[in-house]
């Protein structure tokens, strides 16, 4: 069942494609990208700034690249509450495999593990993912419709993945799209594991 | 005196990243080896900067952050498909 | 006040030091490809990030600071996504992960669900 939600979030042109929030979004961030590695305020740099965001947009616009997976807008909120506990995994993760580095023999277990990504559409999958990635002692190697093949370093690293919370963090983060980009609904007992 | 103390602790990585990247028994440990090295020069020149006290180079240091990453991409694709082009053989091989 | 923030970086700048140097230990002393992809995720996360950020607290509040954030961002955002490129390359290319008890040959084609000890 998520393999064909999957399918279909990868053919349909999820919100139209072009949507005016978006590109405000992406030209508001290559505007604050021009000011950061200008640095200067003077009104000639500030208006041929304005002229190449403008043209940067349109390229874009173009390309048919402006879309909700390159500019996230809507998850905008929720991934502000999901990052710090992202950090604090990521620091609780280096001190184990930092630990397991430097012992005189190290206590690495290396193992692949397979863990169920719960997430409907593929811009979640991506971000569970690179959160995997992210987090030392973890790596994803391969990505199996809706399975995602893990190397873990030590046994906490495995077993901490395997303990579900980072999915269901991720599934929370990308729980409510925006309406227009609402994929046909889960079916009762569809999401859990 | 912290500035130096930190360069000196990247430089001392680079060495050991260089290491794996000229030792390294498979192609794919030179490219991680190359990949970690690329993340600590952006590191040094950071650091760099703050060592002699002019922090310019920083524009530099992003640059070469996102070169590095292309290089990673572009080599890991190259190995792994032989050419830069779309893959010849098979459905899973794509996307990449 | 700047006093704490001159420890802050202080013990940032150190604690990053000790990561990248471990890190780089791990990239050395690690048996396999695979394994060696945490070592280099250490030097890429908890040393390059933190001593980023142990500079940011140095350069007080300027367009230095907030160049060095951006970097900061670009390498948490780029790192897993080449580390994945990587592992994928040599998945693809015939490395296997050296692991603790003998498995399936292809890890990517078995469903079973895990065979750590």
């Amino acid at each position: 069942m998520a393999s064909v939600i999957r399918a279909k979030a990868r053919f349909l042109p999820l919100g139209g494609g072009w949507s005016l929030l978006h590109a405000l979004s992406l030209g508001l961030v290559l505007f604050c990208l021009w000011l950061l590695l200008s640095g200067f305020f003077v009104t000639l740099l500030l208006s041929l700034g304005v002229v190449s965001v403008a043209f940067v947009v349109w390229i874009a616009h173009r390309m048919d690249v402006i879309d909700h997976e390159g500019h996230p807008t809507h998850l905008t909120i929720r991934a502000l509450l999901y990052w710090p506990w992202l950090i604090v995994e990521i620091i609780k993760a280096n001190i184990n495999v930092a630990g397991a580095i430097v012992r005189r023999r190290m206590s690495v277990n290396p193992s692949v593990i397979e863990v169920k990504a719960t997430q409907e559409t593929e811009l979640g999958q991506v971000i569970y993912a690179n959160s995997i990635t992210l987090t030392p002692g973890t790596v994803t190697i391969d990505i199996d419709k809706d399975i995602i093949i893990v190397h873990a370093l030590t046994l906490k690293a495995a077993e901490d993945l395997e303990s579900g919370d980072m999915d269901r963090r991720v599934t929370a983060l990308e729980a409510h799209p925006p309406a227009e980009e609402l994929p046909p609904p889960l079916p009762p007992g569809g999401q859990t594991k | 005196m912290m500035f130096a103390l930190t360069a000196a602790a990247v430089l001392v990585t680079m060495v050991l990243t260089l290491y794996r990247s000229i030792k390294g028994p498979t192609v794919y440990d030179r490219i991680l080896g190359i990949n970690a090295f690329g993340t600590l020069t952006v590191v040094l020149i950071s650091v760099y900067g703050f060592l002699s006290g002019r922090p310019d180079f920083l524009d530099l240091a992003l640059v070469y952050a996102l070169i590095n990453f292309i290089n990673t991409i572009a080599v890991s694709k190259y190995v792994e498909f032989s050419h830069m082009g779309r893959p010849t053989g098979g459905d899973e091989l794509g996307d990449m | 006040m700047a006093l704490f923030l001159e420890i802050l970086s202080w013990g940032l700048l150190i604690i990053g030091s000790m990561m990248l140097i471990i890190g780089g230990i791990g990239m050395v002393r690690l048996p396999d490809v695979f394994s060696r992809m945490h070592g280099a995720g250490i030097i890429d996360t908890m040393g390059a990030c933190t001593i980023l950020l142990g500079l940011t607290f140095q350069a007080g509040l300027s367009i230095v600071t907030l160049k060095l954030v951006l970097i900061v961002v670009f390498i948490v955002f780029t790192s897993p996504t080449a580390t994945h490129a990587l592992a994928r390359a040599a998945l693809h290319g015939g490395a296997r992960p050296q692991l603790d008890e003998p498995v399936e040959d292809d890890p990517a084609s078995q469903g079973e669900a895990s065979s750590k000890t």
